[in-house]
């Protein structure tokens, strides 16, 4: 663990990256100070995956500065790397094997011996509930299993540092909210996180801080709560299930907000930022929605979203790029399943 | 504090044999989840012995009796030490496909992440497919013994035949290795990493005598490395044959051929390694 006060566990200062032409990463500075959790939130090709590579000794930097626990990660690479664990995007385990042995395997590895690593990976499947499938070649887990394994794997040599690079993407839904109630675990263990991802509401949930990542810069950076202040308040949004009165709608709200309403032709959805006057701007919509004659679904207010703080920050859903599981999809129409931005 | 305690060549000395130790431990830990790896699949079993008696009895049989050799024993004696090259070449398709997938698959990002030997990847890759291909060779060398071979030149120089194809083997394995890290896609591995060794191996003094070959496709064959390494093989396993009347100079070319090979394939697969993410 970290000394407290010594310093942030995870530091990053105008750290650059290129591969030839494409520049993945153009000056990105943060701090993660120990035993919190950072979210690094972006869309696809933002540049999440190359910074993690660069954090965990994969990638080599051009320029900037990387600490990890105050340790360079490239000067001092072998220390760094007994301090952190790592799980990519694709549970990194042998199929072939069974959980048991993939776990001692990595214990072997990080040279805890052969007792210590068999009580190890004992008590990891049993922390991770993979105690009966334990014995079973891991190429029968389940996609929620698998990844269960590959988090325990990284966890291992008990790391102060966690390096987690979308650790839900492509998971059903059951299989992500056990992944987060995991993780929340961890973090109350005392371990100091860092955490991809493309939903926003995944960040929401499990991140004390939130840096946002588009085009290989950080655009904004803060807590969940401070990211939606950005936004200016409660957000008054509802449906037209006729499509062709959409522009009839927008007329009639738009005189609410000092912001132009934000409006998804494809799902016929219009979204108002209307700062603190949530219940006196409801009133007011349903008088003008109605003095125009245009029914609605769902009018409601409601608090911004970070889906709604994507927008305000970078003009584009994080959703144009990167289909989101969560409960609302906006302008999602013919983007492909949940890709992966390699690197 | 250790320095102050110790001379500085005896402590950096105590590193190195400290480093040097753990560099052996983890590649036999790499190579002990390789061959479970291996025998947990049915098809890896198929490729690595299935296949290499097939050939054996298809040349042996059905092209044989076609192949006119004027060499001891007859064609079988002529052929099985070529199917024994072949065999220990193809072995290396084992190393390339595997070490793509683990890229593909985030295995070696997890590995480079972790505080193990930078070599013992590349060294427990290595070490698990010899072994695996010592086995094989094994196993061929007792189904040549069915269906007619013999080795006719003593037990020394027989030994030093399986030698030379595992040394060979695990040439070719190092080029596939490197291969395997820089395409790092498993299905275009299979496609185009691989597809070279077909005419090294066929267009070589393996199966037929060159002599039959159309002059221009002579020039090659008589001058490419597999060639030499075989010719070498069969005269250790049967004594000189129409074209090979002496072990020496065919055995030092081998060598250099396979030396060389490795100085230059060896560094650019731990390049590869080190860069594959």
């Amino acid at each position: 663990m970290a000394a407290i006060g010594s310093g942030p566990a995870i530091l990053v200062e105008g750290l650059y990256k290129s591969f030839g032409e494409v520049r993945a990463l153009r000056g990105v500075d943060f701090a993660v100070p120990a035993g919190t959790v950072l979210g690094m939130l972006g869309p696809n090709g933002a540049g999440k995956t190359t910074a993690v590579k660069i954090l965990t000794t994969l990638l080599m930097p051009d320029a900037g500065l990387v600490q990890i626990e105050g340790l360079d990660v490239v000067r001092q690479a072998d220390a760094v790397r007994r301090r952190i664990g790592l799980a990519g995007q694709s549970a990194a385990i042998q199929e072939e094997l069974t959980g048991r042995e993939n776990l001692e395997i990595m214990a072997r590895l990080y040279h805890l011996g052969r007792a210590v690593a068999r009580r190890r990976a004992t008590e990891l499947l049993a922390r991770f509930d993979l105690e009966e499938a334990a014995d079973r070649p891991t190429k029968t887990f389940s996609g929620g299993m698998q990844r269960r394994l590959d988090l325990a794997a990284s966890l291992v040599a008990s790391p102060s540092v966690l390096f987690l690079d979308e650790p839900t993407t492509g998971l059903d839904p059951r299989g992500r909210l056990g992944m987060w109630d995991i993780i929340r675990e961890l973090v109350a263990g005392g371990t100091t996180l860092l955490l991809t991802t493309q939903y926003l509401e995944e960040a929401d949930e499990l991140a004390d801080e939130i840096v946002v990542i588009d085009r290989g810069q950080v655009i904004a950076a803060g807590t969940a709560e401070q990211l939606k202040d950005r936004v200016g308040g409660d957000v008054l949004e509802f449906l037209v299930p006729e499509r062709r009165r959409l522009a009839d709608a927008v007329g009639a709200v738009s005189g609410l907000a000092d912001t132009a309403p934000h409006v998804d032709d494809a799902a016929g959805r219009v979204a108002v930022g209307v700062g603190g006057r949530g219940s006196e701007a409801l009133v007011e919509a349903v008088r003008r929605l109605d003095a125009a004659g245009v029914a609605t679904d769902g009018l409601a207010v409601r608090r911004p979203s970070l889906d709604d703080v994507f927008l305000a920050l970078t003009g584009h859903s994080a959703e144009d790029t990167a289909k989101a599981p969560g409960r609302r999809r906006r302008g999602q129409q013919g983007a492909g399943g949940a890709g992966r931005d390699r690197r | 504090m250790t320095a102050a305690t110790l001379p500085a060549p005896e402590l950096a000395g105590r590193r190195a044999l400290h480093r040097l130790r753990w560099a052996v431990i983890d590649a036999l830990t790499i190579t002990q989840r390789n061959l479970i790896v291996w025998r947990r699949v049915p098809a890896f079993i198929v490729f690595t012995l299935v296949q290499p008696v097939m050939f054996t009895l298809l040349f042996r049989f059905v092209f044989g009796g076609a192949i006119p050799v004027s060499s001891p024993g007859g064609y079988v004696d002529y052929l099985m030490p070529g199917i024994i090259g072949q065999t220990a070449a193809f072995a290396s398709f084992g190393t390339a496909i595997a070490l793509a997938r683990e890229v593909q698959k985030g295995v070696l990002d997890r590995f480079r992440s972790m505080p193990m030997a930078r070599s013992a990847v590349l060294n427990g890759r290595l070490i698990a497919d010899t072994a695996r291909m010592l086995l094989t060779i094994l196993v061929i060398v007792a189904v040549g013994y069915l269906v007619g071979f013999r080795f006719l030149n003593g037990v020394g120089p027989a030994i030093a035949m399986v030698v030379l194809a595992v040394f060979f083997g695990l040439t070719v394995c190092c080029v596939s290795a490197y291969i395997g890290l820089a395409i790092k896609d498993e299905e275009s591995v299979q496609a185009f990493g691989l597809i070279w060794v077909f005419p090294l191996t066929f267009v070589s003094s393996a199966f037929v005598p060159i002599a039959t070959m159309p002059g221009w496709l002579q020039a090659f064959a008589k001058n490419q490395p597999v060639t030499l390494v075989i010719d070498t093989m069969r005269y250790l396993a049967i004594g000189p044959v129409p074209g090979v009347t002496s072990l020496e100079p065919q055995l030092w070319q081998s060598l250099l051929w396979l030396i060389g090979t490795l100085l230059v394939f060896g560094p650019l697969a731990v390049r590869a390694y080190r860069r594959a993410s």
